[in-house]
């Protein structure tokens, strides 16, 4: 047993997690400018445009997502593996040549912005191309960084325990690295631009991400519940059968309209209609755990993680599957394409599908390493929880109503021009929806004012056990 | 030993796992072979020979580009110059493109490929969609060219192409609306290569997305 010190692999995890938190609240800071735009177009206009704060809200997102994500990777390897991470030096180096090349990256699109159309700004300014905007050499710095990230999980595998749960994290980690490949080149055809985009896309945030998830919740459930690990594991495989088996096809829901031949349009609607069944399952499956161990008279080892993980499974339900399905079938798609749709499903299915697991495997770190046997929620823990959660669900609510509003005026009325275009966002419903999507936002901020305050005193406290523990061991 | 379902074995599911996987991905890889295949870029023999691609050759910029309903497919098509009596595309009748219809294929190419860098290079996929990915703070562009607004401003100009690339060039002068465009120093021959990629993305077949564009406004009030 390591008892309650940290593995190095443990202490890399928590470097990763700070960064995450960081970028998180850059996030909402970006994602509140747009949000104030949509109202008053003239704020910060040719100074930071809607497009830089938009692109930045986004990039920050999945940064931070990947961050906290390499992160819970770091902190769960040495714990399952039951030996230090291998190559623990390179993993280290590699974290900070990644965030100075984030700061480099961001620091661009801030300032610089916008390039001339040539291959230099492809290479050194932006590649333009939403959520995957950073340039060719950052994106060959990301490779070289997570090879070495692979490494480390390989090596310390193969020398150590080799648990379900890590054969799963094996097999979706080098899948997820190797699709960002798909995404690194550059042609005039925008229907084959966009195509294998959507490889990089979609494969990840509703294939492999999702898998990551499951395999995460799983070493959670077993953190928090004392889970069984048989069961864990098997329900794991489960899950992915499911999620790969309507994930991977269910990548032909973005190959409606952009110059692809039809027969997507049956096979993405298909297997994008089974993308929910593995979400309802793992719902199913927390809530099931938490009520045989409630049962057998077991406590919650850390309320705060387990809080987490339940708004993750309810969240990535509702917001990936109810809000993805409402919009997911060719003949409703048709008009809702390039609406505020698929803005209001992305923000509650990121949130529900992975900030919240995220948040929950932060706070298991930060209970060991404070050295705590038992995590409670403290007051300030319970109102970020709540002000999150309840902000990103009304938030979606107002982004569906602005999203019926558009498609109804702009497509159904308008047929998609300029003019109907402008008449729908100037319509009133719409303008209403995103008045409450800024308020909603202001409550998200307010909530994660309160997380970081939770998050930083839980980190402040000293290991209170620690010279109890080397007693003991002696 | 009592023996175990397979329903509770993990082995059952991880192999379940392993193969569902490997399938769903076999498939994939062979659609995408076929996608690739009827994705390619036409050629101008395409156009001469009349043969319908899904994305035209970029010397499609020489010919008029419409956007009607095929009876057929039951949705709009690219109508690429002029339409015949079965509603489908003549590829005959030409149209100017500043101030020429001949634009070699090397020409036509050269100028597209300048104008997706200028698309990418000024990230107008953050405020506008393309093919309707992109973000929802400006129009969507996929048929852009064909926007009626256009041909109210190209007497203007003399001819849509100039209006638009007037308005690229300096957005804030010409706005229309409160939300503006801003300016991205976007140069003239950026501009003119934008608006060449606008023309060419217009005829790509996109299976009827948007539906009806341009044709209605409002239950009485028809465009055309």
């Amino acid at each position: 047993m390591h008892g309650n010190r940290l593995y190095e692999g443990q202490k890399l995890a928590l470097k990763y997690y700070f960064v995450a938190m960081v970028l998180f609240g850059a996030q909402l800071l970006f994602g509140l400018l747009a949000a104030i735009q949509f109202l008053y177009p003239d704020f910060l206009f040719g100074i930071l445009d809607f497009s830089i704060n938009r692109m930045v809200h986004i990039n920050a997102l999945v940064v931070w997502l990947l961050y906290a994500m390499i992160g819970a990777v770091y902190w769960l390897l040495p714990d399952e593996a039951q030996r230090e991470v291998v190559g623990i030096k390179f993993g280290n180096l590699a974290f900070y040549v990644l965030t100075a090349a984030v700061a480099v990256v961001v620091l661009v699109y801030l300032f610089i912005q916008v390039g001339p159309g040539k291959e230099s700004t492809i290479w050194f300014i932006t590649e333009g191309r939403e959520y995957i905007e950073a340039p060719r050499w950052a994106d060959i710095g990301i490779v070289a960084v997570v090879l070495i990230f692979l490494y480390n999980v390989y090596a310390t595998v193969m020398s150590g325990q080799r648990t379900g749960i890590l054969a799963v994290l094996m097999a979706d980690l080098i899948a997820l690295a190797g699709l960002y490949l798909a995404g690194m080149f550059y042609t005039d055809n925008i229907a084959i631009d966009q195509y294998w985009w959507w490889w990089v896309v979609h494969l990840w945030v509703e294939a492999t991400w999702e898998v990551y998830v499951a395999a995460v919740g799983g070493y959670i459930l077993m953190k928090t519940l004392n889970a069984n690990r048989k069961v864990v594991e098997m329900w794991l495989w489960i899950e992915v059968a499911m999620m790969f088996g309507s994930g991977i096809l269910g990548l032909g829901h973005h190959y409606f309209w952009i110059g692809t031949p039809e027969y997507w349009w049956e096979i993405g609607a298909l297997f994008s209609a089974l993308e929910p069944v593995p979400l309802v399952g793992l719902f199913v499956h927390v809530l099931y755990d938490w009520g045989k161990e409630r049962g057998k008279g077991n406590q919650i080892n850390n309320t705060p993680a387990f809080a987490w993980l339940t708004v993750e499974t309810f969240g990535n339900f509702l917001g990936a599957g109810v809000w993805g399905f409402m919009h997911t079938l060719p003949q409703i798609n048709l008009y809702t394409h390039g609406t505020q749709w698929p803005a209001a499903h992305g923000h509650l299915a990121f949130f529900g599908a992975y900030v919240a697991i995220l948040i929950g495997a932060i706070y298991l770190a930060l209970q060991k390493k404070a050295g705590l046997e038992k995590l409670k929620m403290s007051k300030a823990g319970w109102w970020a929880i709540s002000l999150i959660t309840v902000g990103v669900l009304f938030m979606t609510v107002a982004l569906t109503l602005s999203a019926y509003t558009q498609t109804m005026v702009e497509r159904g009325m308008y047929g998609a021009t300029w003019e109907g275009y402008f008449a729908a966002q100037a319509n009133e419903w719409f303008w209403q929806g995103m008045c409450w999507r800024l308020i909603t936002g202001l409550m998200v901020i307010a909530g994660y004012a309160l997380l970081m305050y939770d998050m930083i005193r839980l980190a402040k406290k000293a290991p209170a056990s620690e010279a109890e523990v080397s007693t003991a061991a002696a | 030993m009592e023996k175990v379902s397979v329903w509770s074995s993990n082995r059952f599911w991880r192999r379940s796992a392993t193969w569902v996987t490997g399938v769903s991905a076999v498939l994939l890889i062979l659609l995408t072979f076929d996608s690739m295949a009827q994705m390619k870029m036409g050629t101008a023999a395409d156009l001469k020979n009349k043969v319908d691609k899904r994305i035209p050759s970029p010397t499609v910029i020489n010919y008029k580009i419409d956007y009607q309903l095929s009876r057929a497919r039951g949705h709009e098509v690219p109508i690429i110059g002029g339409m015949d009596a079965n509603g489908k595309s003549k590829y005959e009748v030409k149209e100017k493109f500043f101030g020429r219809d001949n634009y070699s294929e090397e020409e036509a190419r050269t100028l597209i490929h300048k104008g997706k860098l200028t698309i990418q290079a000024k990230n107008c996929m953050d405020c506008h969609t393309f093919l309707g990915n992109g973000a929802y703070y400006a129009p969507d562009l996929t048929k852009a060219w064909l926007d009626p607004t256009w041909e109210t401003l190209a007497p203007a100009y003399g001819g849509k192409e100039y209006a638009i690339a007037a308005f690229l060039q300096n957005p804030p002068a010409m706005a229309m609306h409160e939300r503006k465009m801003p300016n991205l120093g976007i140069t003239k021959d950026e501009a003119k290569a934008v608006v060449a990629y606008l023309k060419f993305m217009s005829a790509i077949d996109t299976n009827g997305f948007p539906r009806n564009f341009g044709k209605i406004k409002g239950a009485v009030n028809a465009w055309k």
